[in-house]
């Protein structure tokens, strides 16, 4: 596992490294309304990649767009080798999420199973996983987002930041090349955030690729090596995290961080 | 917020009234019979004579709402699942079974199939005999299938769609999400609404009496024409209210202990 040296930024100077993540001028529209309109996107393996932006910007748009749940109207986009625009069965499709770890704003556990359950279905009924093999490692991601002592529980009697953490172990159950993290915080309760954040902070330094839409600037700005500030369905900026948020070169974004920091 | 207090208030004298036909049922049972038992002691004798006719009738009954419900059941899950579909053609059909069939009243439907099917089937050589007992079946079958594909729907539909995206993600199929996710959510909301109905089939069933099938009610008109005593005749239709209540008690009461353990997750 590579784990320790992706932490390093020295690693991404590395220019022969094909990105895990490629998005080229991808456009998608709702009706009328375009909320996609060019969108320009390199995430390499092991990268933590903060999208940020206002509301209505397109971040959550792209993170389904990169896991096929929704389709571009133009543009390309692959993962790894798999050109997920070009992708027109729901085989093909569930090939792709095998790989494509998704954790949602309202955590969706199941809420008819047990915690332990929730991580266990997608291993056993979709990957074929043997019982004793996919609940030892269930176990154990339960320990790493230190819910261990919950695995009977059920997701109603869990605070926000436990179902989400469990919604993290749910997705890394399977094993993803990357995860794709949609404002996992903004539901949350502000005592509860700082527990999901350490998880994503530990999974980051794993060397997992991450690419995180959220409001958390100064989480966004400690573990990503890049930051990618949307507007309108565009990328107006992106850069390093220092650059990004201490000397923004593009108006907008400046406009932007000047309002977050009151 | 005032509205939702109103509702509150409306929700909770609905609730208990829900339980006390039940309770008053029960007491009413025991003192009407212990009461009867001490002046007309020679009826009661006679009344338990008349049981295993009486038991035989209700073995009508009891096989009736089974096979009613059991059949509503598949038909009604069909429907709804039609109901579900994406194709606008199969979606009016549906829903146009499931109109016809829930607005009509279930005695009108059971002279409809008992008149309209032949009392036997020719298939070749062989006579397949079609008695007035199945006729009733089906006509019970047939709103209870269109009230079932209500439930099977509207429980689909409660699900919330998230859960769907959710499966997506986690690289489930359509069916598998239905299969693992959202059916057995929906088992868990459609059970209670599936009791009621099979409560409400279940005493239905007397109505086959009016097409001349001999079940429960039948069997107690039989003993009381026979005995033609006045006393003997309140007595064997006490009965018959206290055979029902045996029978469909217990299935309300399950019912509300399944509610209540499902309202916990």
């Amino acid at each position: 596992m590579p784990s320790i040296e992706t932490t390093g930024t020295f690693v991404h100077d590395e220019p022969e490294e094909p990105a895990l993540v490629r998005l080229r001028n991808v456009h998608l529209s709702f009706g009328e309304t375009r909320v996609l309109k060019g969108v320009d996107l390199n995430v390499r393996r092991g990268d933590a990649v903060s999208i940020i932006g206002p509301s209505g910007s397109g971040k959550s748009t792209i993170l389904r767009c990169i896991n096929g749940l929704l389709q571009p109207e133009r543009g390309e986009i692959h993962v790894g080798g798999t050109a997920v625009h070009a992708l027109r069965t729901e085989e093909a499709r569930i090939e792709l999420r095998k790989r494509v770890g998704f954790v949602f704003q309202q955590y969706n556990l199941f809420p008819h199973l047990s915690v332990i359950a929730n991580i266990l279905i997608a291993p056993i009924r979709i990957l074929g996983v043997e019982r004793t093999t996919a609940e030892r490692e269930a176990r154990e991601l339960l320990a790493r987002v230190r819910l261990e002592h919950k695995a009977d529980a059920y997701p109603g009697q869990l605070s926000g930041g436990q179902q989400q953490r469990v919604a993290i172990a749910r997705a890394l159950a399977m094993h993803p090349e990357l995860v794709l993290f949609d404002e996992v915080t903004s539901a949350l309760d502000p005592e509860t955030v700082g527990e999901v954040l350490a998880v994503i902070r530990e999974l980051v330094k794993d060397g997992m690729t991450c690419i995180l839409v959220t409001h958390e600037m100064r989480f966004a700005e400690e573990v990503s090596q890049e930051i990618i500030f949307t507007e309108g369905g565009e990328i107006v900026e992106h850069g390093k995290p220092h650059e990004v948020f201490h000397s923004p070169s593009n108006p907008r974004t400046r406009r932007f961080i000047h309002a977050l920091n009151g | 917020m005032a509205i939702e207090n109103n509702v509150l208030m409306l929700s909770i004298p609905v609730r208990t009234l829900k339980l006390d036909p039940l309770a008053a049922w029960a007491i009413a049972l025991l003192v009407g019979w212990g009461g009867l038992w001490y002046s007309y002691t020679d009826s009661i004798v006679m009344l338990v004579a008349w049981l295993p006719h009486l038991a035989q009738g209700l073995k009508m009954n009891v096989v009736i709402s089974v096979l009613a419900m059991g059949i509503g059941t598949a038909l009604g899950v069909l429907v709804g699942g039609l109901e579900l579909s994406h194709s606008r053609l199969t979606q009016l059909i549906a829903r146009w079974y499931v109109q016809v069939f829930r607005n009509a009243p279930m005695l009108v439907l059971i002279f409809f199939t008992t008149y309209v099917f032949p009392f036997e089937i020719h298939l070749g050589s062989h006579y397949i005999p079609f008695p007035d007992w199945v006729k009733a079946t089906v006509g019970l079958a047939l709103p209870a299938s269109a009230h079932i594909a209500e439930i099977f729907r509207g429980a689909v539909q409660s699900i919330p769609t998230p859960q769907w995206e959710a499966s997506s993600s986690l690289a489930f199929s359509r069916w598998q999400t239905l299969r693992w996710i959202i059916l057995p959510q929906c088992l868990k909301r459609a059970l209670p609404p599936w009791m009621n109905l099979y409560a409400m089939i279940s005493m239905s069933t007397t109505l086959a009496s009016l097409v001349g099938v001999t079940e429960l009610l039948e069997s107690a008109k039989n003993a009381s024409n026979t005995v033609n005593r006045t006393d003997f005749t309140i007595l064997v239709y006490l009965a018959v209210l206290s055979f029902f209540f045996l029978y469909c008690y217990p299935i309300t009461r399950l019912t509300r202990r399944l509610e209540n353990r499902f309202a916990i997750h």
